[in-house]
């Protein structure tokens, strides 16, 4: 199976951006709808981000994405915004697996050349290669193992769980 | 083939393969933690996956810890919701006031040497103290783990961070984890195992290794694992009646990076906001005034801590005027431990506002929120922007006695 081909605008965070930076506990306390979380989205770095957010838009960010706390909604409220894929130089693993489980597309790939709202191309297939549109540039992301990309290919750990009962390696 | 680290010998047992660090394995969970803050989630993913009963209820635990008391109609249901999970599938639930989580999973001795043991909470990390290969995991993987008993895991390559020596007075375990966090950064150790070794290992009792042990995920590790000695055994007598195996790490076993701590080097640490690896000198700060001073959390809310802050705090007259202190103990046991001893009516008369046992103001879900500008010293382990719910505090985290200290001055810096 293959990931499908995703093509978004980029946009930029920087280093170390954790859990609470993408959705703040405050919120999540709140509510745990990602359709509702959606509207706040990165407030801390910028209130005025979540109200920008077009669907298909891709988070490239540097290292330690999703670093703090596990919590799962700083992943469910990212696909409730729309967005289906985050390249970084390198993620905290809880966030990578709660993507991966998820069906949001963690690529773990050099960041540093992209710039706010270049156009961005993830290609379907086992390879994941991203091509920036804008600059012409390719980037191979670290390949993912095969139990990684089982889940995702199947949509994330639920479809997974309901297709297969257990984990087959 | 060459030996092997503590985590690849305990995931190697669990996954019954021959794990080396890079592999993908499936492992059999042998105790997993949902918290209030995780299990909401959890339990929807259980029931999507088309989950009708829990594989090994009896390795679950669940806390309510993150809404405590639950402060509103929401975060009630939420506890509501996992108290008939509990019931209908005869699951473990600590109470709201029983304490944190990571806390509970050690005073039980649900943490053996030896075992897997994963929380959906990113301190889980706590209870590698315990020679426990302990990780944090999300919602969706506490869900599978609900379904299945298994998790799957990549075996960490391990770094060596050997201690020698002793701590000197006046300089705590906390200094040594942020020394560590300063040293390796908020990333350092990603996707990765922390393994404590060295003669400095015995001179920490187990209360200083949980504190080491949980700050390991702010540089990004995977799991803070120690060795067991006679002072993991010591500690787990009256806790558990299950036999345990500890794992020690062969001599030939490959590391990726040696970290080497000198503990009798170390001076007093503060990490300035708002990293938890932007980590100085405290000297180098001296005289930042505070307004806030909390004492609690599962790095800093043990009976120690509370004896240690408590010292400095009466030996420097009490509380400066116009600093609040706030205290939370981790647990009840805790909190039981400070009426007996006598601590507990210290910090009244001292003027200390109680929370009770749980995660308190550490996140900012319940407890005390710092006011608009406010700083705040803390014992907690993280430090970002917003994190005890107020954007625009700035918090210091730094060891119990350096707190005790910014409390009796008004000020960070060293107790008179």
């Amino acid at each position: 199976m293959s990931a499908p081909r995703l093509v978004g605008r980029a946009r930029l965070f920087g280093d170390d951006v954790n859990t609470d930076y993408i959705i703040s506990s405050t919120r999540k306390r709140e509510s745990l709808d990602p359709d509702v979380l959606r509207h706040y989205l990165f407030e801390g770095i910028d209130p005025a981000f979540a109200a920008s957010i077009a669907t298909g838009d891709i988070v490239v960010a540097g290292k330690n994405f999703g670093c703090g706390s596990a919590m799962e909604v700083a992943v469910t409220a990212v696909l409730g915004g729309g967005i289906r894929a985050v390249l970084a130089r390198s993620f905290s693993r809880t966030y990578y697996r709660n993507a991966i489980n998820n069906g949001l597309l963690p690529l773990i790939c050099d960041t540093s050349r992209i710039r706010e709202g270049d156009s961005l191309q993830v290609g379907g297939g086992a390879d994941m290669v991203v091509e920036n549109g804008t600059t012409g540039e390719i980037l191979t992301p670290e390949a993912l193992p095969p139990i990684m990309l089982n889940i995702l290919a199947s949509g994330g750990l639920v479809p997974y769980m309901r297709q297969h009962g257990s984990f087959v390696v | 083939m060459t030996g092997k680290t503590i985590s690849e010998k305990i995931l190697s047992l669990k996954s019954r393969t021959d794990a080396r660090a890079g592999d993908l394995v499936v492992c059999d969970v042998d105790c997993a933690l949902g918290t209030d803050g995780s299990t909401p989630m959890a339990l929807d993913y259980f029931d999507r996956m088309g989950g009708r009963t829990v594989r090994h209820p009896e390795r679950i635990v669940l806390a309510l810890d993150h809404y405590v008391p639950p402060s509103s109609e929401k975060t009630r249901a939420l506890h509501h919701m996992m108290q008939a999970f509990a019931a209908t599938h005869a699951i473990t639930l600590h109470e709201a006031g029983e304490g944190i989580g990571h806390q509970l999973i050690v005073e039980t001795g649900r943490a053996l040497p030896g075992s897997l043991v994963v929380g959906a909470d990113s301190h889980a990390v706590t209870y590698g103290a315990l020679n426990s290969f302990a990780t944090g995991i999300g919602s969706s993987d506490l869900a599978a783990i609900l379904l299945t008993g298994q998790i799957w895991l990549r075996v960490p390559h391990s770094i060596r961070v050997t201690l020698t020596g002793r701590l000197p007075a006046g300089v705590y375990p906390k200094d040594v984890a942020l020394a560590l966090a300063g040293q390796l950064k908020a990333d350092g150790a990603a996707y990765q195992a922390l393994e404590f070794a060295g003669d400095g290992v015995a001179s920490l009792d187990l209360e200083d290794r949980l504190v080491l042990s949980n700050l390991a995920v702010e540089m990004g590790a995977k799991n803070g694992i120690f060795p067991a000695d006679a002072k993991t055994d010591a500690y787990l007598t009256d806790r558990t009646d299950r036999r345990y195996r500890a794992v020690a790490a062969d001599p030939d076993a490959v590391y990726v990076q040696e970290v080497a701590i000198d503990l009798g080097s170390l001076v007093p640490q503060v990490a300035l906001p708002h990293l938890v690896d932007q980590v100085v000198a405290l000297d180098s700060v001296a005289g930042t005034p505070v307004q806030m001073v909390f004492l609690g959390t599962c790095t800093g809310g043990r009976l120690r801590d509370f004896h240690q802050a408590r010292d400095v705090l009466v030996a420097g007259g009490g509380v400066a005027p116009g600093v609040q202190l706030v205290v939370t103990p981790a647990s009840r046991e805790v909190l039981e431990a400070m009426q007996a001893d006598g601590t507990y009516d210290d910090y009244v008369r001292l003027g200390a506002t109680f929370v009770p046992p749980g995660c308190g103001a550490c996140c900012g879900t319940c407890g005390e929120i710092p006011g608009d500008g406010v700083n705040v010293v803390s014992t907690a382990n993280r430090n970002f922007k917003g994190r005890m719910g107020n954007g625009s505090a700035s918090i210091y985290l730094a060891s119990p006695a350096s707190c005790a200290a910014a409390a009796v001055s008004g000020m960070i810096g060293k107790p008179s």
